[in-house]
């Protein structure tokens, strides 16, 4: 291990761009905001340089502090945040005591930003065309008989295809990629000296998250800009960063090459960080950090404890061999088709001989797929957005009907069983769901307590359970099965953190003691140390109560963790199948290929 | 647009019909007997009886029905009992009267309520943000006869800058010839400015009387849409590119904030067509409102039935215009039609 990291070493200017200087430098900055509690600081005494092509990467978890720190950078915090401490020097200029007409001339044309999440970043009434054009007409980089000539000549830098048609565009009708690349055009159209990158690829998919960020090294980089990429995945920032500086609760807790981030990490929230991220050639059990330190999600003494769950558990060793095990779940041929927007349909355009053909009329979301969960097995169903993914985990949970096909659960047909009767028939007890976002799938007028007793009072009458002692002996017992310490039930979803929630979620799930759960991208909107910790809790649960999982997401490196098996789909059909070693080592399919490939690589 | 014009026109009809309906059944429950009360006092129940033969009221309801609506569809909206004057034409010489007096009102209060709202947005937490909820407040708490009589008395009788409240024009001017029906618009059409500047004094206290009452609701969703529009992530995007705060304000956020402003209009016009009624009773004025009212008290059901008639098709229009600006400002509700 190395004492203290040599700065120069991680960048890789020549002498004569080194003796320019830093472009920005920040010293000691500290930021407050003024809240009804009283005052909170949410940056500390941060110290960053960027110099001149350099690309910098600020990699934190939710609250490190890392946006503000960039918003402070453009000065456009909003009203209640002020800078107490410090000074922010960009080529020269005093940031931190600017006037707003300097800082005006600065944004947009020398510091310049990208947000996370395109479509809310953009005018959603206004084409974007006029939207660049008004970034340009402002700083004099274009006049108006020029402008539009001069925006289409961007978008096509950031590879629109079509750019005449997309300059009439609005948001709305653009993919979440393709607004992406606006707000990108958006940011470089004035030329500026700094790009920073907030989050620009979370909520975008593998393929596109490469693309993009493919696109950005590409443009910066021709333009000899400085660009700082704001990330919560150390894994991205590693992978297109000189240096990288780690922030935890508004303080930077260490800044070192990207190369030596994951070989060497020095502080241990680094270590833990890098511990957390999913990448090859790990167990789920490596995610978290070394065993004594930390608290297992499962007191020890409970792993083998199933009479806690009554008759019905079963422990890892009365398993049966999933390879060999009887099918849980069968599916055959499913079809579901919905009709195509904007395509004329039904009784008038029939009457007016406009009725399209059904082929084009019908959009087929997911087209005849087969696949099978065997009774212990976790199947993981991975693809990108729009491939039909949660399409099927949908119809499977029996929440909406399939156009046709067998669903067989258990060698029962409930397929067979429309989606409005489902939810109240016995089966339902036996297929329960942990949804992707914690927050949004939670009541937030109940407790935690009463979204755990939900299902039981709905459906939980074979439990025998009765009056509120008893209820809430079981939610208890609920709870720390999914680690949820006991005195944090009676809150409400709001006075929750998302890793608690996620908790509930899952505690409500196997309320009913399910034979399958479907877990719907249970960890995308977590934190790599809380997905962590919830991907190892799900695995021991799996093995105390004998579950089945189907595993959606479109993260290949979470789903070969804890999945035994893999289905890649696309367009609706499936690409792959296999287990997760072959799936992800030597995939056949040329679509894996270039799916494995997207992930970000960071070098170990 | 076409399509969507006649989509909503279409929509439409099955309401119109509920309003036909529910209007000829309302002035039938109402308490009162029509025939009872135009004979007189005097009257031998002969006479009534003979009174009612000749209305048709003696007739069963559904024949009642069949009567009026083969009228209604010849646009003959019957005869008022009292005046003897055919409800349509009254109606047609009464309704510019009182849509001159609502679209001024509204015209005042949207001139006053949106850049106050944008203000006390903008400068949230500032007197200005203040002055906005205590005017609001106000406006909403004191009823428009009050405010009317206030100003009538304030502005008529103590300062003597207001002509008297007594309807449409000055006693010595005439009206000038019929086009629109609007004052103000006909005599500048005749190129009468005495008579455009005697028909504006009158018109100024009913006017600003009713946008007191008008501003408030709008002043309010203004400065909220405005609140959030402004902590959206677009609007930080515009920040983040330099754009000047007239920019940001003006054509990113407000543009957007317009969008609930727009919806609230529609239902501060229906408001203010209820305030109108009473608005004309205090300055005499001779609109569709008190003439309604007038009917209503002598169980004259033919001007009830087309008062309500009118009000409804003026409100569907209104909601047709509403829902082609909503498809003008924003792009995602013409794709939807």
């Amino acid at each position: 291990m190395h004492g203290v990291i040599d700065m120069t070493q991680a960048t890789t200017l020549t002498p004569a761009e080194e003796a320019r200087g830093p472009l920005l430098e920040v010293h000691h900055l500290t930021v407050e905001f003024a809240t009804r509690k009283g005052i909170v600081t949410a940056v500390k005494q941060v110290d960053l340089t960027v110099r001149k092509g350099e690309t910098l990467g600020i990699v934190g978890e939710s609250g490190s502090g890392k946006s503000v720190t960039s918003y402070t950078l453009m000065r456009i915090l909003d009203r209640a945040g002020r800078i107490a401490e410090g000074t922010i020097t960009f080529s020269g200029i005093d940031v931190a005591n600017a006037t707003e007409r300097t800082m005006r001339d600065l944004r947009g044309r020398e510091i310049s930003m990208i947000f996370q999440n395109p479509r809310a970043a953009l005018n959603p009434i206004r084409k974007v065309g006029d939207q660049i054009g008004d970034v340009l007409l402002h700083h004099l980089q274009a006049e108006p008989r020029n402008v539009k000539a001069k925006v289409i000549e961007i978008l096509e830098q950031v590879r629109i295809a079509r750019p005449q048609e997309r300059y009439h565009a609005y948001p709305f009708e653009l993919s979440g990629g393709m607004c992406q690349r606006i707000v990108i055009a958006l940011a470089l159209a004035c030329q500026p000296q700094l790009l920073i990158a907030d989050e620009p690829t979370t909520g975008l998919d593998v393929t596109t998250q490469k693309a993009v960020m493919d696109l950005v090294t590409e443009l910066t980089r021709a333009r000899g800009m400085s660009t700082i990429l704001i990330t919560h995945d150390l894994g991205l920032a590693a992978t297109y960063c000189d240096t990288v500086v780690v922030m935890e609760k508004g303080k930077v807790v260490e800044t070192a090459p990207a190369e030596q981030i994951f070989r060497a990490p020095q502080h241990p929230y680094t270590q833990k960080l890098v511990r957390a991220t999913p990448r090859p050639g790990i167990a789920l059990s490596d995610l978290l950090p070394e065993a004594p330190a930390v608290p297992s999600p499962l007191p020890v003494g409970e792993r083998s404890a199933p009479q806690a769950m009554g008759e019905g558990a079963q422990t890892s060793s009365q398993m049966p061999d999933p390879v060999h095990a009887a099918p849980l779940l069968k599916v055959e041929n499913l079809l579901k088709e919905y009709p195509r927007q904007g395509v004329p349909m039904g009784f008038f355009a029939g009457l007016m001989g406009k009725k399209a053909p059904p082929e084009d009329a019908l959009f087929r979301a997911v087209d005849g797929l087969s696949f099978e969960v065997k009774k212990g097995e976790s199947v993981g169903l991975v693809g990108e957005s729009g491939c039909g993914k949660s399409t099927t985990s949908t119809i499977v949970m029996r929440l909406i009907d399939a156009t046709s096909g067998k669903i067989t659960f258990d060698g029962m047909d409930i397929g067979a069983i429309p989606a409005k009767e489902f939810a109240h028939h016995p089966m339902r007890r036996r297929i329960q769901m942990v949804f992707q976002d914690p927050t949004d799938s939670l009541n937030p007028r109940y407790t935690a307590a009463r979204a755990i007793a939900d299902p039981l009072l709905r459906m939980g009458e074979q439990f025998g359970i009765r009056g509120a002692a008893q209820m809430r002996a079981k939610v208890e017992e609920l709870a720390t099965m999914a680690g949820l310490p006991l005195d944090l039930l009676d809150r409400f979803p709001h006075q929750l953190s998302g890793g608690q929630k996620a908790r509930v979620g899952i505690a409500r799930a196997i309320a009913l003691k399910p034979d399958l759960v479907i877990l719907d991208e249970p960890t995308a909107a977590l934190d790599v140390s809380v997905q962590a910790v919830v991907l190892n809790l799900l695995e021991e649960l799996k093995q105390t109560l004998g579950m089945s999982y189907l595993f959606v997401s479109h993260d290949l490196h979470v789903v070969r963790l804890l999945c035994d098996r893999v289905i890649v789909m696309r367009q609706g059909k499936m690409v792959e199948e296999g287990t997760s070693e072959q799936v992800l080592e030597a995939p056949k399919a040329a679509y894996t290929r270039e799916l494995i490939a997207a992930i970000p690589h960071p070098p170990v | 647009m076409l399509k969507l014009i006649a989509s909503r026109i279409a929509t439409a009809i099955p309401s119109l019909i509920g309003v036909v309906i529910v209007t000829f059944m309302l002035t039938r429950v109402l308490p009162g007997d029509a025939a009872a009360y135009f004979a007189g006092p005097a009257a031998t129940p002969q006479a009534i009886a003979e009174i009612r033969t000749k209305l048709g009221l003696d007739k069963p309801l559904p024949v009642q029905f069949v009567d009026y609506v083969t009228a209604l569809s010849k646009g003959d909206l019957g005869s008022s009992l009292s005046t003897g004057q055919p409800v349509a034409t009254e109606i047609a010489s009464r309704l510019p009267a009182s849509a001159e007096l609502t679209l001024s009102g509204l015209i005042l209060a949207l001139a006053i309520a949106i850049p106050f709202g944008i203000m006390a947005a903008v400068k949230q937490g500032t007197w200005v943000d203040h002055a906005c909820r205590v005017i609001t407040t106000a406006g909403v708490s004191l009823p428009v006869f009050f405010t009317g009589l206030l100003l009538v008395y304030v502005f008529y009788f103590k300062l003597g800058w207001a002509p008297a409240p007594l309807g449409r024009l000055d006693v010595f001017f005439t009206a000038p010839p019929t086009v629109t029906g609007f004052y103000l618009i006909d005599s500048l059409i005749a190129g009468d400015f005495e008579t455009f500047r005697s028909a504006a004094a009158q018109l100024a206290i009913p006017t600003v009387t009713l946008a007191i009452f008008a501003l408030a609701p709008i002043a309010r969703i203004t400065r909220a849409s405005m609140l959030s529009v402004l902590s959206s992530e677009f609007v930080r995007t515009a920040r983040a590119a330099g754009l000047t705060p007239y920019k940001v304000i003006m054509v990113y956020a407000f543009r957007n904030a317009m969008l609930p402003v727009i919806t609230t209009l529609g239902m501060v016009f229906s408001f203010l067509l209820g305030a109108n009624v009473l608005v004309e009773k205090v300055f005499a004025w001779p609109g569709i409102g008190s003439y309604a009212v007038e009917a209503l008290i002598s169980s004259d059901y033919a001007p009830v039935q087309g008062f309500v008639l009118a009000m409804a098709i003026l409100y569907i229009i209104l909601n047709l215009v509403i829902d082609l600006a909503y498809g003008v400002i924003d792009p995602r509700a013409r794709s939807e039609a």
